[in-house]
């Protein structure tokens, strides 16, 4: 007996249900399935692969816990059907580190600025914050803001995340300087 | 929500498609039509699956269709194609050029995550009377391109809002295009909105055109107002304004005449007295942006 829908939980197609054979190429590598048609991208990563890295908080668009970058820009994976991305590129914040674990520098500024508590909104935050450094370098701290404003946080205050992204671009730009 | 336990946000199991070619995409509409949704960015539609307020038999995804991601400058109009994002919009640098209001909009729709997937036509589609985009089409008075396999109409923007997310789109019907006219000269717009939070939608909104002759009288102004009704709404203010150049008290009297065309309602958001002293004062911000954006071509 297959789980009802409304339990929610992503268990495999019910009777009857449309499926889909997918690639889902998550941090350069890509994974063949089939998926419900009805799968959100954000359960296709938690269940599915089991990258739990992905974070789900409102699961309707509003939180931007579960943010990851689709061809490079931010996306909510809650409001993506997998089978619509089948071959697209998707990174989510597994793939931020080095392969040797060294964090990216996005990482290191928001340890170093304490831009987390309890760390569940953040996967969403970083991956904002990557995909808007790559195309503000140098942000101003209202332009540092305004790209924040669609991630929720309700343990922070804001402020340290704030000083996180204003930290990571002054990191990111040294290490382009060392490069 | 249905049932007693609250669960995790699902959508229902639905039939999909996702054509290859708009011919394809139309053939399939002309099928399952009747009880079909197109999934365009899906920003509105998937949040209404997954709380189950909406539960469509069949959803026809035309992410993959080729053609439909152009933005084009044809016949005096910014044509653009239903799978352009918001951000693909808001930075195209012709579009701007050619017709200042949709940048000036655009940065008002949701957040930066939200414009990277969501579409300007799906948003034209949805029909929410609070959204941004359909304010700009009807001050602009443009025009829906609707298309079936047997052919394509081209909807008058007066004509396309019809209630709350409802449109005049047939069942089977793929919205391929929105047109909006090209900005004339001596022409300044402005959208102004306020929010609860950046990136809500707009508790108001004025979306504002304001042309001048070429002594620098208001040769024309127009308003489309956003969420102070169940469609949005084009208010003419050239009775009180033409052939003057636009100081205070006449901007406050364009202001008036604008709510006397408002239906401010009440929500949980805001009274319905606040919604009205809204439409003025952001009337009379719009017209003066408008205004010195008009000035500022003039002086170009
Ligand atoms: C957190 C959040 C905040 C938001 N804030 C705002 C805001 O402030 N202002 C605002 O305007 N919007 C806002 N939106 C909505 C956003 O702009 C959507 O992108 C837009 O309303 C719908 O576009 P879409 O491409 O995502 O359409 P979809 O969600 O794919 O579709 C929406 C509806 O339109 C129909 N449709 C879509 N495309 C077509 C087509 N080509 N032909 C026929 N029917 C079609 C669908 O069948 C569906 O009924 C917000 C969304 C979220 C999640
Ligand atoms: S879980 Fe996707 S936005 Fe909240
Ligand atoms: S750190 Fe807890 S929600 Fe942001």
């Amino acid at each position: 007996m297959r789980a009802q829908a409304d339990d929610g939980l992503p268990a495999g197609p019910a009777a009857g249900e449309q499926t889909r054979e997918v690639t889902l190429r998550v941090n350069g590598v890509g994974h063949r399935l089939r998926l419900p048609v009805r799968r959100l991208l954000s359960d296709a990563l938690r269940h599915d692969l089991e990258r739990t890295g992905t974070h789900v908080g409102c699961e309707h668009g509003v939180c931007g816990a579960c943010t990851v970058l689709l061809e490079g820009r931010p996306v909510r994976s809650c409001l993506i059907l997998a089978v619509s991305v089948d071959g697209q590129d998707i990174t989510t914040v597994e793939g931020l580190a080095a392969p040797d674990g060294g964090l990216h520098p996005v990482q290191q500024a928001f340890r170093e600025r304490h831009g987390l508590q309890c760390g569940f909104c953040t996967p969403g935050f970083l991956l904002t914050t990557v995909a808007f450094l790559r195309e503000t370098p140098q942000p101003s701290e209202e332009q540092a803001r305004e790209a924040i404003s669609g991630n929720l946080c309700r343990c922070t205050g804001y402020q340290n995340i704030l000083a996180s992204v204003l930290r990571a671009a002054e990191l990111s730009a040294g290490r382009e300087e060392q490069a | 929500m249905s049932g007693g336990r609250i669960t995790a946000l699902k959508p229902a199991p639905f039939g999909y498609s996702a054509p290859a070619s708009l011919a394809e995409a139309l053939a399939v509409l002309a099928e399952v039509g009747e009880h079909a949704k197109v999934l365009a960015g899906g920003q509105s539609l998937l949040p209404l699956l997954s709380m189950r307020l909406a539960a469509p038999r069949h959803l026809v995804d035309i992410n993959r269709v080729p053609g439909l991601d152009r933005v084009e400058i044809v016949d005096g109009s910014v044509r653009v194609g239903a799978l352009v994002r918001h951000t693909d919009l808001e930075r195209h640098e012709g579009a701007a050029a050619a017709q200042p209001l949709l940048r000036q909009a655009l940065r008002l729709v949701g957040h930066p995550t939200i414009r990277n997937r969501g579409t300007c036509v799906g948003s034209i589609a949805h029909a929410d009377p609070a959204a941004e985009l359909p304010g700009v089409l009807v001050v602009l008075g443009g025009r829906v391109e609707a298309s079936t396999a047997w052919g394509s109409r081209q909807v008058p923007a007066a004509e396309f809002f019809l209630s709350p997310l409802e449109t005049a789109l047939r069942p089977g019907e793929l919205a391929t295009s929105v047109s909006f006219p090209v900005a004339g000269p001596r022409t300044g717009t402005a959208f102004v909105e306020l929010s609860r939070r950046r990136g809500d939608y707009a508790l108001v909104g004025v979306a504002a055109v304001v042309e001048l002759a070429p002594d620098t009288s208001i040769s024309s102004a127009r308003v489309g107002l956003v969420s102070v009704g169940p469609t949005p709404l084009l208010v003419d203010l050239s009775e009180v304004l033409v052939g003057r150049p636009g100081g205070a008290r006449e901007l406050a009297a364009a202001a008036a005449l604008a709510l006397e065309h408002a239906e401010p309602e009440a929500d949980i958001h805001a009274s319905a007295q606040y919604r009205a002293r809204l439409v003025e004062v952001l009337t009379t911000r719009a017209l003066a942006q408008a205004l010195a954006n008009a000035s500022h071509e003039e002086a170009a």
